[in-house]
């Protein structure tokens, strides 16, 4: 398009477009944020596929992440090692998993991979009270928090296991309307 | 059971086969940790599934790990690469594989699948060219990530309607004032044969003469009489039949009238089309077992915001909502526990109370009635003092807006006595609001024709007061005018002279009435309704006053930015949240409403009174409507009779049975699907019983102490007695 940029090449931008929810422009910017978070770690050229990890404390600073409660698990499931360190790949990722034109059953598998705490595939009982407690500061009191996770999972909860597998999860996604304009962050 | 139930635990000796469900695979997690004993509590070592690092694993795995591998892709052939939950490089390699199978395709399908790409990207880039045209872009970000999506969404409607009503207004230029404009420039001749003699067609001119002192064109300008009302502004000015261009005749009267039915169904299918996602969200919603805590604990949390103010809010308000939902829980216990007794004093209050809030807005519409109907007569008779005119040229105006002020308040103080559960009282109080917002303008304009078609004790000689109102469109035109105007004002004046003092008052005093009245919210159905009454205003005046859609536009264009202003400001987020999803539904259900209302009136005027004889494109005709038909019968014989066909009696009772039909049907088709979908669920319950089950008896029998060649002869490796070498799943 006559953009004179060196940070990527053009099957790398190519790539890119095919494989995220992103255009040209959008991925030069998010390397622009990616750079920026460590100027002297993050090489400004991009065409051999360096191998630069960010550790998880410099993204969950972020401002588009610093206020979110769950910004270290969100952080710990689109890495590599699942301790949150990223990649500018897992982080276009991320971004792009999070934006507005991404599909609910994508943004569904991965919500359900950011509220399983215990990375069990399960959504326990112990996980939504986490979850609980993160969002609303632990001002609840414990016979609440339990009486709310208990109803919870009898809403949700379809082969009476009594905690949520992805296909409970996936189904009570599918009926929750605020899903797709709450599970969303711009950048 | 338990010992049996710990295979679901997680322990040390995770059991693998919960690994191998095929239902895991899509929930690959991006593991690269090699050699036995990662991070996590997994006992087995786990190795990338990198077609790389395969090399060094034995061949059986390497075989199934592909096997494995190839599952997912054949599911997700239908989706697009960006939609896989893989990561970059695999989604990477999956494009690449999937490049190299359309290579392998004939020439014209690679064609036909490198067309669709640049399609893509073309329709990409011109999409992101286009949001740049898009009006008030960062602002809209900078309030997203202050307040949330609730107040989103009452920003992004009131961009639609300053989009809407520019289109309005493009619509009512381009095809009634352009042709105007350009006879007095250019070629065409404005004709105009006047039919009827005697005193219908006196039109006395209301421009001032003489010295004029200057308060009176501030009272002009405010209230569209004097100076204002033979412009282009009202309706009495297009005195115009017909307009000779070289090429043709434009017949004027026939313009104005199918423009304005233009503008109402443009809005409504405008309107209708921007509802279609959030009804279809609508429906999906299960009223049976709606999930309202995993609603709150799964998408309750706004990712969007990035303040921490608002996040400290957002916790408080989600901490709020959960405890309004598990009172509402007590209280439908509470309800399903009361005695008749008690079921007979709350049916009994209802209605008293009922009756009450039919009373107070019985009341309401008398008082704006004998409002208009004073401010009539008092500009008959204008008194000296000019503010005193002012007042009683507003009067009505004044007394819609008080009565709108004080009933909320009053509705919400009378639900707290009726009992209901707090979603329900919302919803009422908001619907009694709306009912009482729209309805005030309705009788308005009741009472301003009761005025003009009654003509004392004889039967009115020209179909109308002619003597009081030589134009009556014009002082209709100038009622809507006025309403709109004082609209504006009240907005701006509640802004400047009881917001911003409210905030000052509670930052700088610290007395306890300062704490009692609290900091604005920003009240998002209130302002709502603020906004669709003037939209409401503007669809039953544009056809009086064909400008008015212009003054909307600004109208609106400048309530942006004060709303905008006193919410940075002056607010703090509510306590109780509005949803977005229903809100956006919400929003366009009542302004929907609002178009029925605004219709109900131009469509009595258009068709039923009898127009003007002394002013406007309709002097010639008897009513408004007339034109058409007589421009039909003008048409081509064909063209004729197909019309007069359409507009028959028979083909209008044939349409509404086959509308009644295809109603039918589709109602009958979304209650069979909702039945399949209820049925569906319940298998998916029994299948996930089945499941469990299975892999308790397959779990016992792994337990039972059995001869070890008997497992070796398991075929697919299903029984291990040691965990695998690699997991397929853990990547």
């Amino acid at each position: 398009m006559g953009n004179k940029q060196t940070i990527f090449t053009d099957e790398q931008l190519d790539a890119y477009q095919d494989c995220t929810f992103f255009t040209r422009k959008e991925i030069l910017r998010l390397h622009g944020r990616y750079h920026e978070l460590a100027p002297h770690l993050v090489p400004m050229d991009y065409t051999n596929d360096p191998d630069v990890k960010l550790p998880s404390a410099l993204i969950v600073n972020m401002p588009e992440l610093k206020e979110n409660p769950f910004r270290s698990r969100i952080v710990e499931s689109f890495s590599e090692d699942g301790e949150g360190n990223l990649s500018f790949n897992d982080f276009v990722d991320m971004f792009s998993v999070l934006s507005e034109m991404a599909p609910r059953e994508l943004k569904a598998i991965y919500a359900f991979k950011i509220y399983d705490f215990n990375t069990d595939n399960f959504i326990c009982k112990e996980d939504l009270e986490k979850t609980l407690n993160r969002l609303t500061r632990e001002e609840l009191t414990p016979e609440e928090v339990n009486l709310v996770c208990e109803k919870a999972i009898e809403e949700a909860d379809l082969d009476g296991d009594s905690k949520l597998s992805f296909a409970d999860f996936e189904n009570m996604i599918s009926r929750a309307p605020d899903f797709l304009s709450t599970f969303h962050i711009r950048i | 059971m338990d010992t049996v139930d710990s295979v679901f635990y997680p322990g040390p000796s995770n059991n693998p086969l919960l690994d191998q469900l095929p239902s895991y695979q899509s929930l690959l997690y991006r593991r690269k940790s090699s050699g036995a004993g990662g991070t996590k509590r997994r006992g087995s070592s786990r190795t990338r599934l990198n077609s790389r690092t395969r090399v060094s694993s034995s061949s059986s795995w390497k075989w199934k790990g592909d096997r494995v591998e190839e599952r997912p892709t054949t599911l997700s052939l239908e989706r697009t690469v960006r939609e896989l939950p893989k990561c970059m490089e695999q989604k990477r390699r999956n494009n690449v594989e999937r490049m190299e199978q359309a290579r392998d395709l004939s020439a014209w399908k690679q064609w036909g699948q490198s067309a669709r790409h640049s399609l893509k990207r073309l329709k990409e880039d011109c999409g992101q060219a286009l949001s740049w045209l898009e009006l008030w872009r960062q602002d809209i970000h900078v309030i997203e990530g202050m307040f949330g999506t609730g107040i989103l969404s009452y920003f992004s409607f009131l961009r639609f309607l300053v989009l809407l009503n520019f289109v309005i207004f493009l619509l009512m230029f381009g095809f009634v004032m352009l042709p105007i404009i350009i006879t007095n420039r250019a070629s065409g001749n404005a004709t105009f044969n006047p039919k009827h003699e005697g005193e219908c067609t006196i039109y006395p001119s209301t421009s001032r003469r003489g010295l004029v002192v200057f308060h009176h064109y501030i009272t002009d300008l405010l209230s569209g009489t004097g100076f204002l009302e033979e412009t282009y502004l009202f309706y009495g000015y297009y005195k115009v039949e017909t307009i000779d261009f070289p090429s043709f005749r434009y017949n004027l009267p026939l313009a104005y009238v199918l423009i304005t039915i233009a503008y109402l169904f443009l809005s409504l299918i405008w309107i209708v089309k921007r509802s279609a996602t959030g009804f279809k969200r609508k429906l999906v919603q299960d009223q049976d077992r709606f999930q309202s805590f995993c609603n709150k604990i799964f998408a309750g949390w706004d990712f969007c915001i990035t303040n921490e103010m608002a996040a400290r809010l957002k916790k408080s308000s989600l901490l709020y909502e959960l405890k309004t939902d598990l009172e509402e829980e007590r209280s439908r216990q509470k309800v399903a526990g009361r005695t008749v007794r008690e079921k007979c004093r709350i049916y009994v209050l209802r209605l008293v109370l009922n009756l009450f809030v039919v009373a107070v807005l019985a009341a309401c519409f008398y008082s704006i009635y004998r409002a208009t109907i004073f401010s009539q007569e008092a500009q008959m008779y204008p008194p000296r003092n000019f503010i005193l005119q002012l007042i009683y040229e507003y009067l009505p105006s004044m007394v819609i807006t008080l009565a709108n002020f004080i009933t909320p308040l009053l509705f919400s103080f009378i639900i707290q006595f009726e009992d209901y559960s707090p979603a329900f009282e919302i919803r009422f109080t908001l619907m009694r609001c709306v009912f009482m917002r729209l309805a005030s303008i309705g009788v308005l304009l009741f009472s301003l024709w009761s005025q003009i078609t009654s003509c004392g004790s004889s039967n009115c000689l020209c179909g109308y007061n002619h003597k009081l109102y030589p134009c009556w469109e014009s002082r209709v035109g100038q009622e809507m005018y006025k309403l709109m105007i004082f609209d504006f004002i009240i907005i701006g004046a509640v802004t400047i002279f009881v917001e911003f003092p409210r905030k000052l008052f509670v930052t700088y005093c610290d007395c306890g009435l300062a704490k009692w009245w609290g900091q604005q919210e920003f009240a998002i159905p209130q302002n709502v309704l603020e906004i669709v009454y003037g939209q409401t205003i503007c669809w039953i005046g544009a056809f009086y006053c064909p400008l008015l859609p212009a003054i909307s536009t600004i109208k609106y264009f400048i309530v942006f930015y004060i709303k905008k202003m006193t919410l940075v400001k002056n607010c703090r987020p509510a306590t109780r949240p509005f949803r977005a999803s229903s809100s956006n539904f919400f929003f366009l259900v009542v302004l929907l409403i609002g178009l029925a209302l605004a219709c109900v009136p131009v469509i009595v005027s258009i068709a039923q009174i009898n127009s003007s004889h002394a002013c406007g494109p309709f002097m010639n005709y008897n009513t408004s409507w007339e034109v058409v038909p007589q421009a039909v019968s003008q048409l081509p014989g064909g063209l004729n009779t197909f019309l007069k066909a359409i507009s028959s009696e028979a083909f209008a009772v044939t349409f509404f049975v086959v509308t009644g039909l295809a109603m039918f049907y589709v109602i009958a088709l979304a209650g069979a699907h909702k039945r399949v979908v209820n049925q569906l669920r319940e298998q998916l319950a029994m299948e996930g019983r089945d499941k469990r089950f299975l892999i308790q008896k397959l779990y016992q029998a792994q337990k039972t102490p059995v001869r070890s060649t008997q497992n070796l002869e398991e075929p697919g490796g299903v029984f291990l007695v040691q965990p695998p070498a690699v997991s397929a799943t853990h990547v």
